[in-house]
Parts: C-alpha cells; structure tokens; sequence
C-alpha cells in the first residue's frame, strides 16, 4: 500500500467528486441524515465509491460530511463510532472491488455551528466533536483526513487540532471561498495559508461554492503564497434553482477542460465538489493525464495573520503596537487587577486607530493568574479587532493557552537562546504556528558584541530547525541595551541588525524605547534610534504607535524609501498639519482662553457637555473644574444632576437613546478623569453596590443588557456583567458567591423567556434575598409578573431607577 | 431607488438609506435630534456600507393546503396568520438574506466599547437589511409577474402565528450555512444575527390591497410595531 504523501510527491492525484446529489438520485430523502446510509445502504456507498475509482479517482472521500456528535447519537439509532466506522469500512470495500491503488480520506465537514464569539460553539468543544471522528477513522483504516468547506478559520483551527492529537494521518484541509476570494468569516488566501501552515497541515486548498472557473484566480493567488501542495475542488459551475432542485451550470466536458487548465496552473490534487459526478471526474481525469505536475516551491515568507488578514513582515516595515502590557503603567496594573478588559480593548483600538499593524499582548503580573487573563484577554481581542497579535509571555502555560486559541498564525514573544527556553518554546511553535522573536541571549547574557550575538543567533535558528522550524518563521531581535548605561549600546544593535539581514536575509525585530531608558525626553532618542534601524534593515519594531514622533519617523521613512507610493499615505496622513499650524500661530490667544473662564462658566460647562454627550469637552471641563474644586463636590453637584436632567429628559420622551447614550459616555470619560485625580491623593469613590447583569441561556442579543450596563456604572454600581447566553446555575452562583443584592436579565426572543424564566426559580432558591429586574423586547410586566420577577423594567432608565430604590439611594 | 440599490451593490458607495426607519429603531418619536446624534448616525451608516457582505438565496417549491396544513414540500406547518397571507396560491418563494458576519464583528466591539454606536448600528443594520429585501422582494415580483403569477408580501417565522421552529427546515431547504453562511443556534436564532428568513406565495390571482410589514403580523403588543 502506497504513502499518499509519497503519490502527492510524484504526480497529480484526482479526487472524487459530489456525494450528496447521487444519494438524493438513489433515494436519500431531505433532511435524513446522509451519514445514517453508510449502515443502512452500505451497497449504495460501496458503489458510488466504486465508480469514482473506475473513472480514474485516486482517493475517495467517505460519506461523512457533518458527521459529528451535535447530530449523531444513540437517541437517533446511530452513533457517531458506528457512523464514521461503516463509512471507511465502504471506503476500504470500494477500493478492493475496484482492484486499483485508491486511498481513502476521511471526510470532514464543518459542524454546521459558528464557533464562539460569532456563534455559539465553544472552540475546545469542537476541537473534541472532530477528534472523535479523526480518532474513529483513522482506526479504521483511513489513509488520510480531509477536512474540507471550512468557511470559517476558527473551525478549521479546531478541526486540524482534532485531526492532529487524535491520529498521525496526513492531513488535507480545503476552505470555502466567495466570488471576492474571501471566507464568509472574512479571511482571505493569505491568512488562511499562513495559519494551515503554521499548524503543519500536508496539503491545502479550496472546494465548493464556487465553479472551476471562478476558482481560477483564486487559485493564482494560493499557488503564489502556499509551500505545499494545493487542492481544488470545485462545484459543477455556479448554481441556480429549478422547481426546488439545484442545477449547476457547466457539464462535465467544460468542467473537465477547466480542471486541466487548473492543474497546468499548479494545483495538485484536483476534484470535484457539488454537482460533479463519475462522469466529470472520469473526464476530468482523462483531460489531465498528460499534464506534468509542477513542483511545489518553499516560498520562505514571513507572514503572521489574524483571522482576517495576513502580515508580511520584511517587505516593508512592520509596526508592533506596546501599549498593552502592564510594565510602568499604574493604569494598566489596575486595569489587570480590577479585570477590566475594556481598558484593554481600548488600547488596542487605539493603536490600530494610531496605524498600529499587530498588537504585542502582554498581560504578566506577579498578583493575577496570567495563563487564564492571557487566554480571555487574547479572545476578546480577536473577537473585535483585526490585526494579527503578539503573544509575549515568559509563561509557557500562558503562551500555549493563548496560541491554541489564536484564531490565526500569531507572533510569539520570546524565545531565547537557552536550552530551557528554546526547548520549551519550539514545540509550542511546531504544533500551532507561529512566528517567533528570538532574543540574543542565553547562559552567559547578552554578548557585548555584535558577533558574540550573531553566535547566539546562529544557535537558534539550526535548534529550530531541529524542530522543523524554518528561518522564515524566526525574527531575531539583536537586544536594545540603554544607551544610559551602556554607550556603545546603540552601536552594538545596529551592526547586529545590518549582519543578520546582509549575512543571512534574516528578518529583525527590536523593542525599540528600550535605548532611551534613563534618559529625559525620551522620545527624542527613542524616534532617532528607530530611523537609524530602519535604515540598517529593521523589518518589525515594537513601538508606542501613539507616539507622533516615532509615526512620523515610521511613514517619512516609507516615503523616503520609495515603499509609499506617490507619498500618498504620507500626504493622507499629514496634509493638513501645516494648514493647522498657520491658524494656531495667528491666534496666540487661543491657547490661554480657557485659562480665564470662570468658574461659574466652566460648571454649567460640565454639565452641558454631559448633557449634549460632548466627550472630549465634557473631559476638558473637569480638567478645568479640578483645579479649584473637590472631586466629590463635581460628582455630586455637576455630573449626577446633569445625568439625572438627561434621564428624566429620556423618560419623559425628550431625549431619545442614542442621545442617552452619548450623555452617559461623556459622563463616563469625565468620570475617569475624577476617578485618577483621586487615586492620586489616595481617596476612592466607593460603590454603591453590586448588580449583576445578565442575557440568559440561549439568547445571544445583548445590546440591552448593555446599555443597562453603561448607565448603572455611571450611577456609581459596580456591574458583574456575565455576558449573554448564560446558564441559570453560573448566574445564581455568582449571585450567592458575591452576595449581590440585585440581579438584572436580559431575553430578546419568546424562545429563551422560559430559559429566563428557569433562572428566577433557580435565584430564588439559591440565593433567596436577592432582587431580579427583568427586561427585553418580547417581555411586559404581566410577564415578568407571571415569571415571579420583582421588577419589570420597561427601558435602561427604568432599571436605574429600580437600583435606585433597591439599595436606597 | 432600484437603480440606486444596484448601483450601490455594484459600486458601494452610499446605501440608498431609509433614515426614517432607523429612527423609528431607535425608538424616535418626534424628539429633537441634535447634530452630533445626526453626525454619529451617518458615521454609522458609512460603517456599515463598509462592513456589509449582503448576500440572499431563493428557491420556489409546490404549494398545497389542507385542513390547514401548509404543506410547501420543504416545510409543513400550520398558521393562520400565514394561510390568509397564501391565500389563493399554488406555489412557494422560500427566501433568505443576510448582511453577513462582519456586522456582528461591529456590533460586538462598539458593544464593549461605544454603546452609542451600537444601538445605532443596531437600528441602521435592520434597516438596510429591510431596504435590501424589499428590493430583492420587488425584482423577483417583476420577474414572476412576467411569467403571470402574483408575488404576495414576504411573511417571516416568529411573525404572528407562523412558528419560529420552521426556521429549521428552512435552513435546510436553503442550505442556508453553505450558500450565505446563515447558521442556527439551538435556540432558533440566526447568526450572523442580521439575517433574513421569509416565505412568499406565488398566485395565478392578483391580489390588490395587499397588507404587508407590521400590519400584516398578528402580535399586536409587539414594541417595534408600527
């Protein structure tokens, strides 16, 4: 029996094609499960096979689309054991009858569920539900997994995780492409490729939704970026409906010549998907006998992707935003320790708003538990922002929690020239891909020179390769000492720099402030070192991407260097700064106007710009106010009558809610400005009591629930909010864990009101004292009435006025 | 607006936008709306245009009705309000669309971070979805008025008496994950979550005043009603 990596080696290999169409033909009915024929008709499945093998397939796919443990069960008749057992049993059948050389590929379909945050499957779950099936086929004999029509990379993470720690077959994965070449979960070829590499798949490529010919440019793209072979499986042309049936539009002859041109183009394994049958592959086949296979070139790039995009990092400089990491940053320290991700969060926008292209992650402090704040901190952010992330941890637990559910091929930082470290970090590396910074330095330090660094370097890209871990997926990061302490510091970096790239074409990255360490005015230092190692060949630099001076080294270097096309982002950027200028050097007045303002000016300032929700002036006031008056004073005199003049407003029809909105985030930016200013001199405001907030199990809607949320903090509660579709028992246990007073739930749909419903009963035992406010679009107060519920609440105000009366204000 | 809508699917740009339904989202009843609330609306608008990936899918199936069974081949089921709404017809448009999933991806991080932005997102969100529908709805209308039959007004599970559970098997009927990437939680809803499912009759009967939207869903006490 051949090795199907050794037969991918040395010729084109043809797939079968479509599956379910030819069981409808047979007699499969809509919506009985297909995978439940592999045991009722094995004869129909042996036969199918069997005409794939004789019109020339070489592998046939078992009939196991969707076969996984959401649909398959005892309670059904059918376990997935004996499913997924049949189907390769049929498989192994067809190649015996058909007496040709055929492997077998265990098929692997998506779940027909959206992973969390888009959907409502957890990411370990379905990394269990596919390795039950891998596990199951490859005891039986397959030669191969497939996992094919991903259209979303999370799942396809999940699914090669399976494969991987349940069997040592090789596995294939081919995703789902739109007409724009893009997942419906928004990747493209690149941030696909680079992810199925990083986690050591043996071929990729693409099937279904699209026809040979849409595929065709597509495919160019995916040849240009991938390093192992590339599959391609496309439907019989594009589909159009006919009295409830599908037809696609090419026959098999024109699909045939299509396929050809595919493989002349590189492809090597070729099939098809929907609405292919013997007859188009046994054309397909004779079309494409001829064709010699191109070889399949290592294309040694550097790219890191999120799920959304992919980064190259050596082809024009790369920024790595800093900013999320707590070292010398009280603010952020706090923010860890009170687990505050939206401080977080917005420090990732705003870098990418800044032109930040990946975000370092680092999230070490000695007092919190880093593995598990690694871990959320790394899926809130790809759940909202689309640049690809820095994992930058010493933790090894803490860096393989966060690169197993990395939704991409991420950077991870550090590795080091110690045994101890590349040992521990490289097979991290190997199993889920990644890009890694390789610091120069090991059991004797940090060599003072630049060739004692290079030495250094040298050791950990030939251990990597040990591992199987290529140069490309290695940036060296050659160390920034302070200039401070160490005048030569500066010197020694660059050179290191210069060799690594001019030596070897290595790619460099460098934690750039470090050299202004000690020193005032470090911006100063800090944006020359960072042209100077531009100019020596810098690939990535982790910067404060917020920092103007080190941005404007950043884009007058692209420009300088001929890689910013007709200057054009350089002018976007900064074309209207000199106008700026001119108006402010016209009017020196203008900067000491708010100086003069009275006092009496600037408090009806405050509230004004809290009513209107005028952020950065409602900032601007309280700045302005706490320079003659107390913190508290302006909470209660100021912001408090001006949030209840806007709630009333609300209530009374005035205002409506985006204009709520607004108000409560003025208040809330102003707020954080009185919340430092006290800090500072050692007071606190205290809380006025706990709430938790909740959308019940089942129900994934919770935009009311956050607008609940954002006015209660603005009152002066803390929220425990536990997010949506939450369980009954994590709500009462939160409720009798941090014995809060008031728990507040949220349901959109008549379909989770009894979940809500559920949860009432559930609190009322548990956690008897405890007050429930209820609300929701399909909620009314005889329903909450009829539920138990202590308060119905018709809208946000509502809720803050219930708060109000429970804890006595 | 059909010119505009294609034009806009073509070339993007700005989304013929219905602003009065956005703001009846909103819950807006006559208020005041001051210019930095206006300015954030069409900052949301210019969001979306970007974000969206609209994509819908269609197909016609055999119609009978039997003692109050709607049986559309793909679906059977029984509903009042839905049977008056078929009344007269032999066939079935089972329609689906969707704004696709990077709308969720916005209303998730303006959720955490911008509640503002997202209630507005949320109302806009809607109602672009409604505006793409009912342009779709319309050109299809056209289409079958050709070949003479009559199109009736699209009629959604969950609207009156119409059971959400159909959603089921029209996702089936559909292949609503593969072709538009429309999946179904255990509990009925859909994600992405703003997406579509509808069924239209087809009849060799015109039918002229045809009452549509709110008016034509039977649950009176719904806070979104018109």
């Amino acid at each position: 029996m051949m090795d199907i990596k050794k037969a991918m080696a040395e010729r084109i290999l043809f797939c079968d094609g479509g599956m379910g169409s030819l069981l409808q033909a047979r007699g499969l009915k809509p919506g009985e499960l297909p995978g439940t024929w592999n045991i009722t008709h094995p004869e129909v499945l042996v036969e199918i096979h069997q005409a794939y093998l004789e019109a020339g397939a070489d592998i046939v796919t078992t009939n196991t689309f969707g076969v996984d443990a959401l649909k398959y069960n005892e309670q059904l008749g059918f376990s997935v054991e004996e499913v997924v057992a049949a189907a390769v049993r049929n498989g192994r059948e067809a190649i015996r009858r058909s007496k040709r050389p055929g492997f077998v590929a265990l098929d692997i379909g998506p779940t027909g569920k959206l992973l969390k945050p888009l959907g409502d499957l957890d990411f370990e779950e379905a990394v269990q539900l596919f390795g039950q099936v891998a596990a199951i086929g490859a005891r039986e004999g397959a030669d191969v997994i497939l996992i094919e029509t991903m259209s979303d990379s999370y799942e396809a993470k999940a699914a090669v995780l399976g494969a991987k720690e349940n069997c040592d077959l090789p596995v294939f994965v081919t995703v789902t492409f739109d007409e724009r070449g893009k997942l419906l979960t928004g990747g493209n070829p690149a941030s696909v490729i680079a992810m199925l590499e990083g986690l050591g798949v043996d071929a990729l490529g693409m099937n279904c939704g699209l026809g040979p010919l849409q595929m065709k440019d597509i495919l160019k793209e995916v040849l240009e970026l991938a390093s192992i072979p590339v599959i391609v499986n496309p439907n019989a042309g594009l589909p159009r409906s006919e009295n409830g049936q599908t037809v696609y539009d090419i026959d098999p002859e024109e699909f045939a010549v299509l396929m050809a041109e595919i493989a002349g183009m590189g492809a090597r394994i070729v099939g098809g998907c929907c609405g292919t049958t013997p007859e188009h592959i046994r054309r397909m086949a004779e079309h494409c006998r001829d064709i010699y296979p191109l070889p399949v070139s290592k294309k040694a790039r550097t790219v890191i992707s999120s799920f959304a995009q992919a980064v190259e990092i050596g082809r024009d400089p790369v920024v790595i935003g800093e900013r999320i990491n707590p070292t010398g940053k009280i603010k952020f320290k706090q923010a860890l320790r009170e687990h505050n991700l939206e401080y977080i969060l917005r420090e990732g926008v705003t870098q990418q708003e800044h032109g930040a292209h990946v975000l370092d992650v680092n999230v070490g402090l000695p007092e919190i538990d880093e593995p598990a704040m690694m871990e959320e901190v790394v899926k809130e952010l790809q759940s909202i922002i689309e640049l690809p992330l820095q994992i930058d941890t010493s933790d090894l637990t803490a860096m393989e929690r966060a690169l197993r559910v990395y939704n991409g091929k991420p950077l991870i930082n550090s590795v080091n020239g110690k045994e101890e470290s590349m040992h521990g970090v490289f097979p991290l590396v190997k199993k889920y891909g990644g890009v890694v910074v390789a610091l120069v330095l090991d059991e004797d330090g940090i060599p003072e020179s630049a060739e004692g660094r290079m030495k250094v370097a040298e050791k950990i890209y030939r251990t990597a390769a040990g591992y199987g871990i290529g140069a490309q997926d290695i940036l060296i990061d050659a160390l920034c000492m302070t200039i401070s302490s160490d005048s030569r510091g500066a010197i020694t970096t660059l050179e290191t720099v210069r060799r690594v790239k001019e030596e070897w074409q290595g790619k460099t990255i460098l934690g750039v402030s470090n050299i202004s360490f000690g020193l005032p005015v470090r911006e100063n230092v800090n944006a020359a070192f960072f042209a100077m190692a531009l100019q020596s060949g810098l690939d990535a630099a982790i910067i404060n991407p917020n920092s103007d001076a080190m941005m404007r080294v950043y884009h007058s270097y692209r420009a300088l260097m001929a890689l910013d096309d007709r200057c054009q982002d350089y002018i976007r950027i900064y074309a209207g700064e000199d106008a700026k200028r001119k108006t402010v050097a016209k009017s020196p007045a203008m900067d000491s106007a708010p100086e003069q303002k009275e006092p009496e000016k600037a408090i009806s300032e405050l509230g004004m710009s809290i009513e209107r929700g005028l952020k950065e002036q409602a900032a601007g006031a309280v700045k302005e106010l706490l320079k003659t008056r107390d913190a508290m004073e302006l909470i209660h005199c100021e912001m408090i009558p001006a949030l209840d003049r806007v709630g009333k407003g609300f209530e009374a029809g005035i205002i409506f809610l985006p204009q709520l909105l607004m108000s409560a985030e003025a208040a809330k930016a102003a707020f954080e400005i009185l919340r430092e200013s006290m800090q500072a001199v050692g007071s606190e405001q205290e809380k006025k009591g706990t709430i938790v907030l909740a959308t019940v199990k089942g129900d994934i809607h919770d935009i009311g629930k956050n607008i609940v949320k954002v006015l209660l903090e603005n009152y002066g509660y803390e929220v425990l909010d536990l997010g949506k579709d939450v369980p009954p028992e994590k709500i009462a246990e939160i409720a009798v864990e941090r014995k809060v007073k008031l728990v507040g739930l949220s349901a959109l749909m008549t379909t989770t009101v009894p979940s809500m419903e559920k949860t009432i009963r559930l609190l009322r035992k548990e956690a008897s004292w405890t007050k429930i406010m209820v609300g929701g679009a399909v909620l009314t107060k005889e329903y909450a009435d009829s539920m138990g519920a202590d308060q119905y609440c018709r809208d946000a105000m509502a809720s803050v006025n219930y708060a109000e009366e429970v804890f006595g204000h | 607006m059909a010119d505009v809508m294609e034009n806009w699917l073509k070339f993007g740009g700005e989304f013929p936008w219905n602003e009065r339904e956005i703001l009846r989202y909103l819950g807006h009843c006559g208020q005041e709306i001051p210019a930095n609330v206006e300015e954030r609306i069409k900052e949301c608008c210019r969001e979306l245009e970007q974000a969206v990936v609209i994509k819908a899918v269609w197909r016609e199936y055999p119609l009978t009705v039997r003692e109050h069974v709607l049986d559309m081949s793909c679906l059977q089921t029984s509903s009042k309000n839905l049977e008056r709404n078929l009344r007269d017809c032999e066939k079935i448009l089972i329609f689906g669309a969707t704004l696709g999933s990077r709308v969720d991806g916005l209303l998730r991080k303006y959720g955490r971070l911008q509640m503002s932005k997202a209630v507005i997102l949320q109302a806009a969100s809607v109602a672009m979805l409604e505006t793409f529908c009912d342009w779709q709805n319309e050109l299809l209308r056209k289409e079958y008025q050709e070949k003479g039959w009559y199109m009736r007004p699209r009629f959604s599970p969950g609207y009156g008496d119409f059971p959400l559970e159909c959603q089921r098997e029209i996702a089936v009927a559909l292949e609503l994950s593969k072709r538009i990437g429309v999946m179904l939680t255990d509990s009925l809803m859909m994600i992405p979550s703003k997406s579509v499912t509808a069924v239209m009759g087809l009849s060799q009967k015109p039918r002229f005043c045809s009452v549509q939207g709110c008016e034509a869903c039977g649950k009176k006490d719904c806070v979104y009603r018109r």
